[in-house]
């Protein structure tokens, strides 16, 4: 069985190898009307990934002021065991990981859509201002409005789309054109990173403290209030891009070709456009503004599975581990006091600045 | 239901900004290989943007076998229409075989990704372009005569009755142009229509079954190339002054220009 190269079940196919054409690259399952090519390379990557992902979630719950082994973490989760332990892991620890992991999955397909989008690894929300847009939404908020929990990430997701708005709005010229869009959002970035800072100076000190913790980016006091809320919010909008990036894909070969082989383009865009600033806007309004996430996790996934897109679901895995290895590292250097947000604007900086020197290059 | 005409425009008015072409009407004829030409900024590429219906008419209609091409929805124009536009991109890193699949999306929906058709019309479109033997070489890597017979071969997949070709031969030097040309002699023979701009007058005179000549937005001939391409009319579309000769391979018309442009 396993030394032939097709297995038949019923209509079902999988085959490998399909046509010696289409290279060794990839394998093929076929049912009924039913077909889907999956990359090998794209597999393995997502399999690698998923794994690390798991490994430093149990990292993540075994470690900290109260050290479990693997077997503890295990029954915890499955409601057995020491009680000590389950409130330890299911309470304390597990919203802080599943939040990381969701949080760090948004951004990375966010990232994954903006730069596919503007076909430019810059284009990522955080670069072009939707993120600062968030916060300005949420800074308004919480220092104008009364803040609160909920009030506050509505602003940020309102600020997001009124950043979005303003961008494309600024880019507009008959059609959108990547880098012009990307040259115009580092320019409304810088504008709403100054406008939140002279929001910070008008307010009172300890309304300041808090809209400047919120601020730098922490995924401290996320309990499984918000987690609901959040997951929600991802169920919906990672299948939904998951859906588009079929004709996010053919968008890549320039809008003519695109619209050509049948994509309504505007449409696409626009669908791409507003799942992918909900996506931003939902993490920034959970955790507040994490930079870089966006920006670094489609590259390193498309370096990682060598094709020329990037995949929507190695972006979301990427992004997933990303975040979470940061917060960990953060957690386990500095105790809680540093928020994660500080550490992927490390992360993300050195990356940035080696990107901006390749993609400058002559 | 055939008409001798699947491709047809009705009275357009289109443009950019300001109107290119004005209130045109062309047909094209069943199973030609029809060839635009004309000066630089005559409305060539517009007209074949709005065939193609990339751009919208600010009036008239274009019609696609008979019917107003936008009561298809954008996949059923797809699938009978195809395009080689004259800039497009291939995304950093992407294969042949890759770049030549992405013809199927008009076929493919979220959950029939790849199937035995698509995996055949893939394989056929790289072995009637000759690129084969290069399916698994990098696009940006290969020459321009071997990136553009690729893109062809994308257009090819989609398994369109109708080619349309935005200057298919720029950027090609002379052996490639023919060897492009042959190739899409070759497509036009086995039935398909073709639709391409073109640069090089003797070239399309040499290829075409079918000469288009554009001016100014406006059509001042079109038919067989032996019938129209003349020296009057090749002064009133270009502004010079040239002799026609029979070409020695094709028995066709030659262009030859005078000494001077007037």
């Amino acid at each position: 069985m396993n030394s032939s190269a097709s297995m038949r079940r019923d209509n079902c196919r999988y085959e490998v190898d399909a046509t010696a054409l289409d290279g060794p690259a990839h394998r093929v399952i076929r049912c009924g009307p039913f077909s889907f090519k999956v990359e090998t390379h794209t597999a393995i990557a997502a399999l690698l990934l998923a794994i690390a992902l798991v490994a430093v979630a149990t990292l993540a719950l075994a470690g900290g002021a109260f050290p479990l082994r693997v077997g503890d973490i295990v029954s915890a989760l499955l409601g057995v065991g020491d009680e000590r332990a389950q409130l330890v892991v299911i309470e304390w620890r597990l919203p802080r990981v599943l939040g990381a992991v969701l949080i760090g999955m948004a951004l990375g397909v966010s990232g994954a859509i903006f730069q596919s989008l503007t076909r430019n690894p810059l284009g990522s929300p955080d670069v072009i201002g939707f993120s600062a847009g968030s916060y300005t939404g949420a800074l308004i908020v919480l220092l104008h409005l009364g803040g609160g929990y909920w009030l506050t990430a509505g602003g940020a997701v309102a600020g997001g789309f009124g950043a979005a708005a303003l961008v494309y709005a600024l880019a507009w010229r008959g059609g959108v054109d990547g880098f012009r869009m990307i040259l115009i959002g580092i320019g409304v970035s810088a504008l709403l990173g100054a406008f939140n800072m002279w929001m910070i100076r008008q307010a009172s000190l300890q309304a300041a403290l808090g809209a400047a913790f919120w601020g730098a980016g922490s995924l401290n006091g996320l309990g499984f209030d918000q987690l609901r809320f959040a997951a929600l919010a991802f169920a919906v909008l990672l299948p939904a891009s998951a859906y588009l990036a079929q004709a996010m894909r053919q968008m890549e070969l320039g809008d003519d070709v695109a619209r050509a082989t049948g994509v309504p383009v505007m449409r696409m865009r626009f669908a791409l456009t507003f799942v992918g600033v909900a996506l931003t806007a939902a993490a920034t309004a959970f955790a507040g503004p994490i930079a870089f996430i966006a920006l670094v996790a489609p590259q390193v996934a498309r370096r990682m599975t060598a094709t020329a897109s990037v995949s929507i679901l190695t972006s979301a895995l990427c992004g997933g581990l990303l975040l979470l290895v940061a917060d960990l590292a953060v957690q386990r250097a500095f105790g809680n006091q540093l928020p994660v947000g500080v550490m992927t604007v490390v992360i993300g900086g050195f990356y940035f600045i080696w990107l901006l020197v390749r993609e400058t290059r002559p | 239901m055939t008409s001798p005409h699947p491709l047809r425009a009705m009275d357009i008015t289109v443009g950019y900004r300001d109107a290119v072409l004005r209130n045109l009407s062309v047909a094209i004829p069943e199973g030609s290989f029809t060839a635009i030409i004309g000066p630089n900024g005559c409305g060539k590429s517009t007209l074949l943007r709005a065939l193609a219906r990339l751009l919208k008419p600010e009036s008239g209609e274009i019609f696609l076998k008979g019917k107003p091409i936008g009561t298809y929805a954008s996949r059923e124009v797809a699938r009978s229409l195809g395009l080689l536009p004259q800039s497009s991109v291939a995304p950093e890193g992407i294969t042949v075989a890759e770049l030549v699949a992405r013809g199927r999306y008009p076929y493919q929906t979220f959950l029939r990704r790849w199937s035995r058709q698509d995996e055949v019309a893939v394989a056929d479109a790289m072995a009637a372009t000759g690129v084969e033997h290069l399916a698994l070489e990098r696009v940006d890597r290969l020459s321009g005569g071997q990136r553009q017979r690729t893109w062809i071969a994308m257009v090819l997949a989609q398994q369109t009755e109708i080619l349309l070709l935005d200057e298919p031969t720029t950027y090609l030097d002379i052996t490639h142009q023919v060897e492009l040309l042959d190739l899409c002699r070759h497509l036009n023979r086995e039935g398909r229509t073709l639709v391409a701009v073109l640069h090089d007058l003797n070239l399309a005179c040499r290829y075409a079954t079918h000469v288009i000549a554009l001016r100014d937005g406006a059509i001042l001939a079109e038919g067989p190339p032996t019938e129209i391409v003349t020296a009057d009319l090749v002064r009133d579309v270009f502004g010079l002054s040239a002799v026609i000769i029979e070409d020695p391979i094709s028995g066709g018309p030659l262009v030859v220009p005078d000494q001077k442009a007037i």
